[in-house]
């Protein structure tokens, strides 16, 4: 292996890469049937109430 | 509700186990690739592997020095590395060569100039302009904002310990021979002492450089007696940048393209 | 449930597993400290075997005296730990602030604050001190204590692992003091953000192993379907932190001593350098810090993210292109021209998803904006998220080559780093700890909003001033470096160059003055939250306010 295809192959696959990449997550974040999950996730931390000494996760 | 609630986790709690698994995995492939295909090209790039004439391992002293300038952070002020712009060129001299810094472990660069680059101070003053302004900087430079080093004269250079020194670097691949290594202490004592027998050392290095004149040997602070730690910080500035002879130097030669 | 077997059986596992390492690293400490080399590491391995010493006779006297059931109950959150978390961050954070405060006047007046014979106190001692208390010790901290607590809440289970989480934080809080006392005896391996040497790193790598699996297995026992979003950055933060501090601290012990030399040498080990260094912005200073924002911010102004699909979208391009975008620490050094270019390119596309981010933070006040007006604690969460944004657009217009030869090695990078280290890490950790210290003592509200008020005020126009400073100095000297007079010459000195910045460095002293006075207000108030004071005064003023209505 040389430095020259080493370096080609950053160049290209590397892109190529980064354009898989941001196209998966962007498809995740997007895709209709994650969309009821998200907006569970998104309340979860808002859901939980924690009062003085009643054992908040019994 | 809890109870049911626990029930239905222990039936899914493989898949979620795996589930935050997959995270990890992901995210450990996402940021490594990205550094593998950086880095990787790099240790197949031949100019930083192979040596330009004069670049050569540090002798005990200077190594001793270079070990000083680390200790106190003195690269966190000082760049090593003169870039190829006009300006930094005239002010401080040829632009910094990647081979010039291969036997540093690890490169000390910097990211500052809070005081001037140090790249190429080598030769550029006296030894007794250094001594005079690491132990009261604003005595010769009434503005400057640089700490004072006046410990430096008073403590002794480790003379022993320098050999452990050069032996991890000879296995990390600096070439320093066996003969070096045995006789670091000595060489460190005979680089100070010009009454001594230098001249197998200095040959020594002036194999592995490739050209003559790279080792000075003289009293660096100055004062008699063993080698102190303004010695070896001296030494090493002063050799700083100096290995490469620029006069001879060509850098459209095919072996120093980069 | 697991977690109600474990601490059911006889004996605590997790107990004894903490006590063997401890006993373990006892004896390797005095090996080590038999055959020391030299002086300083004598001294840390001393400092390791008394840790352990005291650690276990700790763990004897608490697994003693207290009841076995109510040990590691797990009905209930584990927020000793969390408590623990504030008093570090809130005391390494003063420690940091000052030492940053006496680096800036050594650079103000040199002949007041330099000690010929305390060659300890020189700048370069002092400076990776000053870096390392207050990303590591102090932003270390914060990061520990609020990923202990928000993974708790939002996986809504009791953090896992019995005694490991302490074993997580007394380990921390011993490599600092290891690396801290090291920088003053001149134990450093020079590499900016990487200095503590091998030993050190060694240690630093068994408890973040722990904290991992501490933070792991919390999430895998949690009563929550999803992972939430905070996590994901807590997670990156904590696995990317660890490949990049186990490839760049590679090096060799030349002796059983303090002193190693890195495995890599000249290029690669600048590339390397910058890679971690870098990404140490991007997963500990950034990662992290955006897990905060994804959990407090939400819980602060009680609305949900704005967006919760961004917020993904946010995580995988951000974790992504910053780990390309080292090399723009190297420009017109001797790196490949090609590997400055790609550093180039993905710090200018890291924009996008910073700015992405900065935009669901903001939004997520919207419908809640009186927040703004009424919680001074949302006003400075709010107002870090804008330094983010500033920060991280700042940051893409530096990495141009064209921009960066000027830039480069002057006070403009430091003005950079303190607009994001003092504007968003630090003004979001004091926002993080104002809420955990009310919500972990369990109180109605702070001791003073008016003292958060101060702390925000003079935070605020120390930030300002500071940067402000950095940017006229930096530029200044970048310009006057490269002067020509009309004959063609160098028209400045180097030392003109120092000089000219004097009135800049006064400047800066006073900001990061005043931003010490305001974390020196915070202190105070969280104490007297913590007592569970509350200053009767503005009850009253708060009481006479008219009650404003809404506009029909």
């Amino acid at each position: 292996m040389s430095y020259e295809t080493l370096a080609s192959f950053a160049q290209t696959w590397g892109v190529l890469y980064f354009v898989a990449m941001f196209a998966g997550a962007t498809a995740y974040a997007l895709w209709p049937s994650n969309r009821d999950t998200f907006k569970r996730a998104a309340i979860a931390p808002l859901k939980e109430r924690e009062a003085d000494d009643d054992r908040p996760l019994a | 509700m809890a109870a049911k609630r626990a029930n239905w986790l222990m039936r899914n709690h493989k898949w979620f186990e795996r589930h935050s698994l997959i995270l990890v995995v992901g995210i450990l492939v996402v940021v490594s690739i990205g550094g593998i295909i950086e880095i990787a090209p790099l240790f197949y790039l031949k100019n930083t592997i192979e040596k330009v004439q004069g670049v050569r391992p540090l002798t005990p002293l200077e190594l001793a020095g270079q070990n000083i300038y680390v200790r106190e952070g003195c690269n966190v002020c000082h760049s090593q590395m003169v870039r190829p712009l006009r300006d930094e060129v005239e002010r401080y001299g040829h632009y910094s060569l990647a081979a010039e810094s291969m036997y540093d472990h690890p490169f000390l660069w910097g990211s500052k100039r809070t005081g001037p680059d140090l790249a190429r101070v080598g030769g550029k003053y006296s030894d007794e302009w250094h001594r005079q302004h690491l132990i009261d900087p604003r005595s010769l430079v009434p503005q400057s904002i640089m700490p004072p080093y006046a410990f430096l004269a008073g403590r002794p250079v480790e003379v022993e310990a320098v050999r452990a020194d050069l032996a991890a670097l000879k296995a990390l691949g600096v070439p320093y021979t066996d003969e070096m290594v045995a006789g670091a202490a000595e060489h460190l004592l005979q680089q100070v002492d010009v009454d001594s027998d230098f001249e197998a050392m200095v040959d020594a290095y002036s194999v592995v450089a490739g050209r003559e004149g790279t080792v000075i040997v003289r009293n660096f602070d100055g004062a008699p007696g063993a080698p102190t730690e303004l010695d070896a910080v001296i030494a090493y500035l002063q050799v700083l940048g100096s290995f490469v002879d620029f006069s001879t130097y060509e850098a459209g030669d095919v072996a120093n393209r980069r | 449930m697991g977690a109600n077997e474990q601490v059911r059986s006889s004996g605590d596992p997790s107990s004894w597993a903490v006590a063997i390492t401890l006993a373990v690293m006892a004896a390797i400490g005095l090996v080590a400290a038999a055959n020391a080399h030299d002086l300083a590491f004598a001294t840390h391995m001393w400092m390791v075997v008394a840790a352990a010493v005291v650690g276990l006779q700790a763990i004897l006297v608490w697994t003693t005296n207290s009841d076995p059931e109510k040990r590691f109950d797990p009905t209930y959150y584990d927020d000793g730990i969390i408590k623990a978390g504030i008093a570090a961050s809130v005391f390494w954070g003063l420690a940091g602030f000052l030492v940053g405060l006496v680096l800036a006047l050594q650079l103000t007046w040199p002949n007041l604050f330099y000690f010929p014979d305390w060659g300890f106190t020189n700048f370069g001692r002092l400076r990776p001190l000053h870096t390392s208390a207050v990303i590591f010790a102090f932003g270390g901290n914060v990061l520990i204590a609020t990923s202990f607590y928000v993974v708790q809440r939002t996986c809504r289970t009791r953090l896992a692992g019995g005694l490991w989480p302490w074993f997580v934080f007394w380990g921390y809080q011993l490599f600092i003091v290891i690396a801290a006392t090291g920088y003053l005896m001149g134990v450093t391996q020079s590499k900016e953000y990487a200095e503590p040497e091998w030993y050190a790193d060694i240690w630093l790598t068994v408890v973040w192993v722990a904290y991992l699996l501490v933070f792991l297995a919390t999430i895998w026992k949690r009563r929550e379907p999803h992972i939430y979003v905070a996590n994901w950055f807590y997670l990156a933060f904590i696995v990317t932190v660890a490949m990049l501090h186990l490839v760049n601290n590679l090096s060799l012990p030349a002796a059983v001593g303090s002193k190693s030399y890195s495995v890599m040498a000249g290029v690669q080990s600048a590339l390397t350098q910058w890679w971690y260094a870098h990404n140490a912005v991007g997963f500990f200073l950034t990662a992290g810090f955006l897990a905060i924002m994804y959990y407090f911010i939400p819980k602060r102004v009680d609305r949900p993210v704005w967006s919760y699909r961004l917020s993904i979208v946010h995580f995988w391009s951000l974790i992504f292109i910053y780990i390309w975008a080292g090399p723009h620490h190297l420009h017109y050094t001797a790196l490949p021209q090609w590997a400055q270019t790609l550093g180039m390119t993905f710090s200018i596309m890291l924009w996008m998803p910073s700015w992405g981010g900065m935009i669901n933070g903001l939004m997520t006040l919207s419908g809640a904006w009186d927040r703004l007006r009424t919680d001074p604690v949302v006003r400075m969460m709010v107002v870090s998220v804008a330094f983010y944004g500033m920060s991280t657009f700042e940051g893409p217009v530096l990495s141009i080559r064209a921009v960066n030869a000027l830039s480069h090695y002057t006070d403009w990078g430091i003005g950079h780093v303190h607009s994001g280290a003092l504007g968003w890490v630090g003004l979001i950790s004091f926002g993080a700890l104002y809420c955990l210290t009310q919500w972990v003592w369990k109180r109605e509200r702070l001791y003073s909003n008016a003292l958060v008020e101060w702390h925000f005020w003079i935070a605020s126009i120390g930030i300002v001033l500071y940067i402000a400073s950095m940017w006229v100095s930096g530029i200044m000297e970048g310009l006057m470096w490269r002067t020509y007079n009309e004959f063609g010459f160098l028209e400045y000195s180097f030392i003109e160059t120092v000089s000219a910045k004097y009135i800049s460095y006064i400047i800066r002293a006073l900001g990061g003055g005043l931003f010490f006075v305001g974390s020196l207000i915070m202190t105070y108030n969280l104490i007297r939250t913590a007592r569970g004071d509350v200053r009767e005064e503005e009850d009253a003023v708060q009481a006479a306010r008219p009650n404003l209505q809404p506009a029909e």
